[in-house]
């Protein structure tokens, strides 16, 4: 992966730079030394590594924003950083860039039960959110599988989704305001504990952006009343197309899960190996979960079960109990870890119209022989949002290559079929260059135009999101 | 008026142009500042694309009329869960709301509080922007973060930024029953508080309103909606409003209908001003504003958080008290009803901090570098 060359210029005034950081932060907030810098080399693409040239680590919105602005008036580039746990090289740096790490911000500020919002600064975890108002009964319900780690800074910088927003929606959803530092040090507030825009709606321009129009300190989040159950039920299937047909036929029964996820056969069997949830060896399996009261939780499964049962399901289990829910959910929860352990793997997260998953598995079968690399089918079925995890030996040589040439091709295959790049997990640097697969000159002209109202000297994440020939007239401006 | 019958078409006439457009779908919204300048109306763009009831999708040309979009997805089972306000009945309007134009107001009702708003469901667009370009943003699928959200900015940008040419949509089946409980006579204080209570309940409350004494019955009345699987009805209603009137499917639903399109003012002349804020400020607002010696009706919706308030059409029909409020308590207030003079006259928008009007205009320069499209509308 290419990544800008450093600007010695910039190098060269390292000590400067350093000098000034150190004359708005404390000492222990501005990380320099080479040996300590390496901790902010890579984020969860670990593929790619860069130290920086520095890290800070602010704790106040104006502490960012005295950063930003010496950045600002030094043309430094800056990586913001949530909690590193982007799969997509979003907060990868390069070797002249300042990583704005804002792991310090992590304090709630208002819960406001009778208004249903929390208001958080932006480094805290996306769990502890929910671990903040759920003694009172309530969530907040993007659950992206990272949440134990990740940062509500990097959940709205991705625009982060998770299991369960098929019902709740994904991070813009469920964001009402922010406070953003600008590149220039500016600080805004977007939104606020009500709905809408009295104007453009800047808010939702913002959501997704990944980090390159400005550095998110606090949110204003949606919370919600936690329903008073959950009940999955898994289905086996013998083929990938009635596993689909079922799926599409539950969601035009007008049922709404909460849930609907899908593995396919090389995914259930290292899940069954790694974790032992109990999980039939079939081709296809789904696990549907609904919410509600006792009564209402069995008016929606009988319906789904007889769908179900019209497609001739090898398996048909209810969960009958919080171990046997926890059972079921168990080896879903654990398929990256099982792969993981049979090896590296690279996780893509193309989303594609439900409607064509049964052709996309079969390609995606017969690219796998074509490039001698396994790969494992994990999803979010209900909203078409996959994640195919290809295996590949990180100490072979060319094996990195190749399976990023089979990423390259399930993706463009996604956009192909009508889907799209990237679903919850962001471009990066990662899918950067296929861009192009999806938009055109002019689509893709008209984003960067966005990013030259809001960072003009395109200093903010820098070679993230378009293809490097695109912007280099940018970056060099 | 132009009416371009292709996407191309309609790229030449904007790449074209000499002068400013007045942007318009079935002008039936004729909200914002007074567009002086030649019509163009995206109305021939129109017919179902691409529907999937299994994917939950739709995919329509901007100048489909709602009515149409409304039968398709009736005819599956199937609805635009953001439950968009018909504005003909509120400012008097004719002719055919299209659904380019309610993207373009992202135009949302009462269920909003629960489900989200026009913008949430918008999955993708095309669109001609002021340089005679056609562009996409999004696409058809629900989850989507490929580059930055067009789709959004879009959504209530008033055709401003772009001539909306396609919009796709996530859309959700139509419920099996709905119910409404109704509490009469309380204040507005104490109905807020009945409201933030349902809706922070487990029982996925769909609507919730509070109508003050006067405007559609002689007593105030405050109004709860739940809608799902017939059973699961019943039991949220029981468990939600021990005490209140209970009124059911059709009747409930019309109701609603009367709200969404905020009939009780239709009659009454006088502005019309649509307030967001934090629900509880709600009552805050209408409070202040009557000490403040501004007489009003109002309605609130969403929990509180949505103020509908008729006011007297004479000065700047309250602009100034209304906007102290909402940039005391925060929020911000759009002025839905007006004469052409007063809304020539008033901002009709919020007015931005000032380094978010530099980011509007900004983006306005960017999308429309000529500044033809709807010059003005909202006042960037």
């Amino acid at each position: 992966m290419e990544m800008p060359a450093p600007d010695p210029k910039i190098l060269s005034r390292k000590q400067l730079i350093v000098e000034r950081l150190l004359s708005v932060l404390p000492e222990d907030a501005v990380i320099h030394d080479p040996a300590e810098t390496r901790a902010y080399e890579c984020d969860a693409l670990t593929a790619y590594k860069c130290p920086p040239m520095a890290a800070v680590l602010p704790s106040s919105t104006e502490e960012v924003s005295a950063v930003l602005k010496i950045c600002h008036e030094e043309g430094v580039p800056v990586v913001p950083r949530g909690s590193g746990t982007s799969l997509a090289g979003g907060a990868l740096p390069t070797a002249d860039s300042i990583i704005l790490g804002v792991a310090r911000l992590n304090q709630v500020l208002e819960t406001d039960y009778e208004n249903r919002f929390i208001r958080v600064q932006s480094g805290r975890t996306n769990l502890s959110v929910t671990g903040a108002v759920e003694e009172h009964g309530f969530f907040y319900a993007p659950d992206p599988s990272s949440q134990l780690a990740c940062a509500i800074a990097g959940n709205i910088a991705m625009n982060s989704g998770g299991a369960h927003c098929l019902k709740y929606g994904v991070t813009t959803n469920n964001l009402m305001g922010v406070k953003m530092v600008l590149m220039d040090g500016t600080i805004v507030d977007i939104g606020g504990p009500w709905l809408d825009s009295g104007g453009l709606d800047l808010l939702g321009l913002i959501s997704g952006s990944e980090g390159q129009l400005g550095v998110v300190t606090e949110a204003t989040l949606r919370i919600l009343h936690k329903p008073e159950g959950a009940r999955p039920v898994l289905i086996g299937f013998d083929s990938n197309e009635v596993a689909g047909q079922c799926v599409s036929d539950i969601i035009r029964a007008g049922i709404l899960p909460v849930a609907i996820e899908f593995m396919d056969r090389p995914c259930i069997r290292a899940t069954e190996a790694f974790a032992h949830p109990g999980y039939p060896d079939c081709e296809a399996l789904l696990i549907v979960e609904v919410e509600g009261s006792e009564a209402e939780i069995d008016e929606q499964l009988a319906v789904i079960k007889e769908i179900a049962r019209r497609h001739n399901p090898v398996e048909l289990r209810e969960s009958g109990s919080p171990e046997e829910s926890a059972k079921i959910w168990l080896g879903r929860k654990s398929a990256f870890g099982a792969m993981g352990q049979i090896n590296d793997y690279m996780c893509l997260d193309g989303t594609i119209p439900v409607s064509e998953l049964p052709y996309v598995l079969k390609r995606i079968g017969e690219m796998s022989k074509e490039y001698g690399l396994d790969v494992g089918n994990v999803f979010h079925a209900g909203d078409g949002n996959m994640h195919p995890l290809i295996l590949y030996d990180a100490n072979k040589p060319g094996d990195l290559e190749t399976c990023e040439a089979f990423g390259a091709d399930i993706l463009k295959l996604c956009v192909e079929v009508g889907g799209c790049l990237t679903g919850e997990h962001g471009v990066g640097i990662e899918k950067r260059d296929l861009m192009v697969a999806q938009y055109t000159p002019d689509d893709l002209e008209l984003q960067m135009r966005v990013k030259d109202v809001f960072d003009p000297k395109w200093l903010l994440n820098p070679a993230k999101v378009f293809p490097l020939e695109a912007t280099e007239s940018r970056r060099a401006a | 008026m132009m009416r371009p019958e292709s996407e191309e078409e309609l790229a030449a006439l904007v790449a074209g142009a000499e002068g400013p457009l007045r942007v318009i779908g079935g002008g039936t919204r004729p909200i914002g500042r007074p567009v002086a300048g030649e019509t163009l109306s995206v109305s021939r763009l129109a017919g179902v694309t691409l529907y999937e009831p299994g994917a939950l999708t739709l995919v329509v040309k901007a100048g489909t009329p709602v009515r149409e979009v409304e039968a398709v997805l009736a005819a599956e089972g199937q609805r635009l869960p953001f439950e968009p306000m018909d504005h003909r009945v509120l400012l008097g309007t004719e002719g055919e709301p299209t659904i380019g134009g309610v993207v373009a107001g992202n135009v949302s009702g009462p269920r909003r509080i629960q489900v989200g708003a026009c913008r949430d469901f918008l999955l993708g667009v095309r669109f001609v922007s002021g340089e005679g370009k056609v562009i996409k943003s999004g696409g058809r699928v629900m989850k989507n973060v490929t580059g930055y959200d067009l789709v959004k900015l879009m959504a209530g940008s008033w055709g401003t930024l772009g001539v909306l040419t396609e919009v796709s949509f996530k859309v959700l089946a139509m419920p099996q029953a709905e119910a409404t409980l109704i509490r009469r006579g309380q204040d507005a204080g104490a109905a807020v508080a009945s409201l933030s209570a349902a809706l922070g309940s487990p029982y996925d409350v769909s609507g919730a309103a509070h109508v003050t004494a006067g405007v559609m019955e002689d007593e105030a009345l405050t109004l709860v909606r739940v809608e799902g699987m017939a059973e699961s009805v019943r039991y949220r209603a029981g468990r939600l409003g021990e005490g209140w009137e209970l009124v059911e499917d059709g009747q409930s639903a019309a109701l609603w209908r009367r709200l969404r399109d905020v009939e009780p003012f239709a009659a009454r002349p006088g502005a019309v001003w649509r307030v967001s804020v934090k629900p509880t400020d709600g009552p805050v607002l209408t409070d202040n504003l009557l000490a403040e010696g501004l007489e009003h009706a109002a309605i609130h919706d969403w929990g509180g958080g949505l103020v509908w308030l008729l006011v007297e059409e004479e000065g700047d029909a309250g602009a100034a008290l209304i906007r102290r409020q909402t940039a005391a308590l925060g929020g911000h207030a759009t002025l839905i009803r007006g004469s052409e003079e007063l809304r020539a006259r008033v901002p009709v928008f919020e007015p931005l901090s000032a380094p978010l009007a530099a980011l509007s205009r900004g983006l306005k320069q960017k999308f429309d570098p000529r500044g033809i499209l709807n010059p003005g509308l909202m006042g960037v």
